[in-house]
């Protein structure tokens, strides 16, 4: 298979089927909650479809979301932007994807998903090529603080943040399709924040992708218990699966500014990566 | 979980509560903006909704010779019904809908004109397009997609076990503004609660 249809590959499976762990973090939500009640419909609703679209290889959610390509350095020269681009043109095509990228100025539709800096590509030292797709009712859920916040009382120390992280869980309530994750830049500039934050959604739910640093490994597990216990839960009709993981990163900041930033990703959290 | 048929009489909805879980089988139609502002512009509307059903939603629907009525629904998930709070309490009114399915709830005055006139809101999955459209089993036909192209047009749908939560009830209760309200209690607690074992950095310079 030549290079350009195993990326095409890729958006299709990316598109059609939930990685592994997060399946698992749904299916665990799943018996956790009551049998009947509307959390567990909901649940059982989403599981049923991820495993329909899987089966078919057809988009898990009709909204196939924005595309970020992270690409290991050492294929710079041959993952190009340039093929990349003509894949999403090919998925697009084949319904893989749906129309999906607009013109802010005109309102007009670009029918193949290609346009300036779409897809988004970016060269890192992750290994191979990963593609995440996310939905614009989740991003539109994810936000940035700035401490000290004197409306929460949170003050540049971790329970600053940990108040900022179910801030933003409560203000999503369940309109980005929840249960949700949350990845989690605490520092960086405001740009760096929401970058580094959604880089964080490709670690898995699982224990392999925790926290190296002890603190924010705990911080991790507690805003995640919190979170579940204020009874959002799934698509807010309440219960007790708010998020399915919490996953934090920091990075360096100037002494003036504090920024905390909350990527907020839906339950159709789909990634994938592949090696060339 | 409870069953409901087409058509759906004002007794069954009305028995319906905040929280029941559904399972609609029957005649649905999708409507959305475009659909909501034709009525309110006083247009004539295609379909019959007394006892039945609007759906919001914009499918992906496709011609095929080979499928039941000759169209095929790839992806059917609710679309966002908060666009349509201008208009739905007349709708409800003018039409004698008994059941609205979206995503996200829907307003006071909504939620006040399906308790005077016996409808209920319910709540489908959102993003479990494939699902819904597999609940489809045939497209009855469809009305004003000359006028408003097939994403917005009103699809006559028989679904068989399509799955949701009523999420406003014909009692004047809903779950969106429980939800929120518990939520929001249980975020002022947890605020009293802190955060011990962490790094205290310095108050910014
Ligand atoms: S928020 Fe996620 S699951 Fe919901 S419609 Fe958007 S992409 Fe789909």
């Amino acid at each position: 298979m030549s290079l350009i249809e195993r990326i095409v590959e890729l958006i299709r499976e990316t598109s059609s089927s939930l990685p592994e762990d997060v399946l698992r973090a749904l299916r665990g939500a799943l018996r956790r909650e009551r049998a009947g009640s509307s959390a567990s419909v909901v649940l059982g609703t989403i599981l049923d479809n991820c495993a329909l679209a899987a089966k078919r290889g057809v988009p898990l959610c009709q909204d196939t979301g924005m595309l970020v390509f992270f690409v290991h350095e050492s294929l710079r020269r041959r993952v190009t932007p340039v093929l990349l681009g003509r894949a999403v043109a090919l998925a697009t095509e084949r319904g893989y994807l749906r129309r999906n990228t607009i013109d802010p100025v005109s309102g007009k539709s670009f029918d193949d998903n290609c346009a300036e800096g779409v897809p988004a590509v970016r060269y890192c030292d992750r290994p191979g090529v990963t593609l995440i797709m996310k939905g614009g009712g989740s991003e539109n859920m994810s936000r940035q603080y700035s401490l000290p916040d004197s409306s929460l009382g949170a003050g540049r120390d971790l329970e600053g943040v940990r108040r900022c992280l179910l801030d933003a869980v409560v203000r999503a309530q369940g309109y980005g399709c929840a249960p949700g994750v949350l990845g989690v830049c605490i520092g960086g500039d405001r740009a760096a924040g929401y970058e580094v934050a959604k880089e964080q959604l490709l670690r898995p739910l699982d224990a392999a992708g925790a926290s190296e640093d002890p603190r924010l490994r705990a911080l991790e597990r507690r805003v995640l218990r919190e979170a579940n216990s204020l009874g959002i839960g799934p698509m807010g009709l309440g219960g007790g699966t708010t998020l399915l993981g919490v996953r934090v990163a920091a990075r360096p900041r100037v002494p003036a500014s504090f920024f905390v930033t909350v990527a907020y990703m839906c339950w159709a959290a789909r990634r994938r990566t592949m090696m060339p | 979980m409870k069953r409901l048929t087409f058509p759906f009489d004002e007794q069954t909805v009305r028995g319906l509560r905040a929280g029941d879980a559904v399972s609609i089988t029957g005649r649905i139609y999708t409507g959305r903006d475009r659909f909501h502002k034709w009525f309110a512009d006083g247009r004539p509307i295609p379909v019959c909704f007394r006892d039945g059903a609007l759906y919001h939603c914009g499918p992906v629907v496709v011609r095929d010779e080979a499928a039941a009525g000759g169209w095929r629904v790839v992806a059917a998930g609710p679309t966002t019904s908060v666009r349509e709070n201008p208009y739905e309490p007349d709708f409800i009114a003018a039409t004698g809908v008994r059941i609205i399915i979206g995503k996200g709830g829907m307003d006071e005055r909504t939620l006040a004109a399906m308790r005077e006139h016996g409808c209920v809101y319910v709540q489908a999955v959102g993003g479990a397009g494939a699902l819904y459209a597999a609940s489809v089993a045939r497209v009855a036909g469809v009305s004003l997609v000359s006028e408003f192209g097939a994403a917005e047009a009103v699809w006559h749908f028989d679904v068989a076990d399509f799955r949701g939560v009523v999420a406003m009830d014909a009692h004047g209760r809903s779950l969106f503004a429980d939800v929120a309200a518990v939520s929001e209690r249980r975020l002022a607690s947890s605020r009293r609660k802190c955060y011990t074992d962490g790094i205290r950095s310095s108050a910014g310079r």
